[in-house]
């Protein structure tokens, strides 16, 4: 089937795909955009984690159909399109929260979601909304760091004297 | 395989009607893994993320009436204060990612013994509204909708359109026992739910039998002792002997087996500690209502 999906806000189409596919396959295997990683297949690893709609979700559990007509916004489209990285990222890379990065990509979607929602997270907060997220590498620390490192620079200004 | 997408309720019906070996889609947190490990290849998939009807939630004569296709993340949000036992649990689903996407219409459909939407519809007497083409609406209590493990009642041409569910009339409360707080199917679980008006203390076991199980003897007896005291109206505690009792006769209650997560054992030892657990979390909440 075609597939007709607004990806990280330009329009894009892939031929091809099969019915039964999952979202990351589209996006891995006919959309060049393999920055979403492929793990668990079964929504435990939160590595192809991706924004559907706005929302935060696991693309290998929205079928490639249901994307029909809709909005994705991957791990490619989180950094500022002039260049450089997103605060979030940049965090991540100077924590350490990213050791052999294969977490990286879905972790940076969820933290990015994370400070959307929750511009100053608590610790507690920080673990409920990465608990979908796992990391073999950095036993969590560094990533929970990066996250603080990212909220205390992209708090408002009049939020940071506080 | 065909992708089917209905815009309305009347539709996706029609096209059940017309294939009915279609699995319906919404969040797509169980069907997705089934596909992606190639163990169903449907001939038809019934996209019902586009039909409006089942998000919708809304209150008539009191009653809360969900449509099956509200995210467990709405849930929370958005009836939170109505439904505190449901959103409870549903906090407990899976992670932000499949709370974003999953619904209690999946728990119902799939009717795994451990979908954690599931106790606490049993604990409100929640009511299952299916419907067809041909034949209409019906209502069916959650207890005979969900059958066996992975069984429910729903025919091959209907799909489950929403569920019935009062709010809260007391405290309520879930608990859930797994090796993390997250991503974590369920060892067992148990829901207590308060409903002072009716006097009625009501309990569901979660992932320790066939069904999900209501608690009737622990239930009957811990009506007995509130009620012999006049604990309803005095609002003091519950004898300590009370509450263990209660424990007790929830842990007799449960019918589980060994599986990978756990012993029918520790299954059985852990709903006894969880009936004492939210009988007092509840119990003292209610209390602090006074």
């Amino acid at each position: 089937m075609r597939l007709n999906v607004t990806i990280n806000d330009a329009p894009r189409q892939a031929d091809g795909v099969w019915e039964g596919e999952s979202l990351l396959s589209a996006l891995r295997d006919h959309l060049d955009l393999p920055g979403s990683k492929n793990a668990c297949e079964q929504g435990e690893c939160g590595s192809c984690s991706v924004y559907l709609d706005g929302e935060l979700v696991c693309s290998c559990l929205v079928l490639a159909a249901q994307a029909e007509g809709r909005e994705v916004v991957t791990v490619e489209g989180i950094a500022p399109p002039e260049g450089g990285l997103h605060e979030v990222q940049r965090a991540f890379v100077e924590t350490g929260g990213v050791q052999c990065g294969f977490c990286t990509p879905g972790l940076i979607v969820a933290s990015h979601d994370l400070l959307n929602r929750n511009p100053r997270p608590s610790d507690p907060e920080i673990r409920e909304a990465l608990a979908g997220n796992l990391c073999r590498c950095t036993g969590y620390e560094k990533i929970i760091d990066a996250v603080r490192l990212a909220a205390e620079r992209m708090a408002p200004a009049e939020d940071s004297a506080a | 395989m065909e992708i089917l997408r209905p815009d309305t309720l009347s539709e996706a019906l029609e096209m059940k009607a017309a294939h009915p070996g279609a699995r319906p889609i919404a969040g797509g947190t169980d069907l997705m893994v089934e596909l992606n490990f190639d163990r169903t290849r449907p001939e038809e998939i019934i996209d019902l993320a586009r039909v409006p009807e089942l998000r919708e939630h809304g209150r008539t004569n009191g009653t809360h009436r969900i449509g099956a296709g509200v995210s467990y993340t709405r849930l929370i949000a958005e009836l939170g204060e109505q439904l505190p036992g449901l959103a409870i649990a549903s906090r407990t689903v899976g992670s932000p990612q499949i709370r974003n996407r999953g619904t209690v219409g999946g728990n119902l459909g799939t009717s795994s013994p451990a979908g954690d939407g599931l106790a606490p519809l049993f604990a409100s007497d929640a009511v299952v509204e299916v419907a067809s083409a041909e034949r209409g609406a019906r209502r069916v209590p959650v207890a005979e909708f969900v059958t066996g493990p992975k069984r429910n009642a729903l025919a091959d041409d209907e799909l489950i359109v929403a569920f019935e569910i009062a709010p809260a009339g007391g405290p309520q409360q879930f608990a859930k026992i797994g090796t993390r707080n997250a991503m974590v199917i369920a060892v067992c679980s148990l829901s207590v739910h308060l409903w002072p008006e009716e006097r009625a203390v009501k309990a569901c076991i979660g992932s320790a039998g066939p069904t999900p199980i209501r608690a009737t003897a622990a239930e009957a007896f811990i009506a007995g002792v509130l009620d012999e005291h006049g604990l309803w109206e005095s609002r003091a505690a519950i004898d300590p002997a009370g509450v263990k009792e209660f424990g007790r006769l929830v842990e007799a209650g449960a019918r589980p087996i060994d599986d990978v997560r756990g012993t029918a054992a520790y299954r059985h030892h852990a709903l006894g500690v969880l009936g004492r657990r939210t009988l007092q979390w509840t119990w003292n909440e209610y209390r602090g209502e006074a």
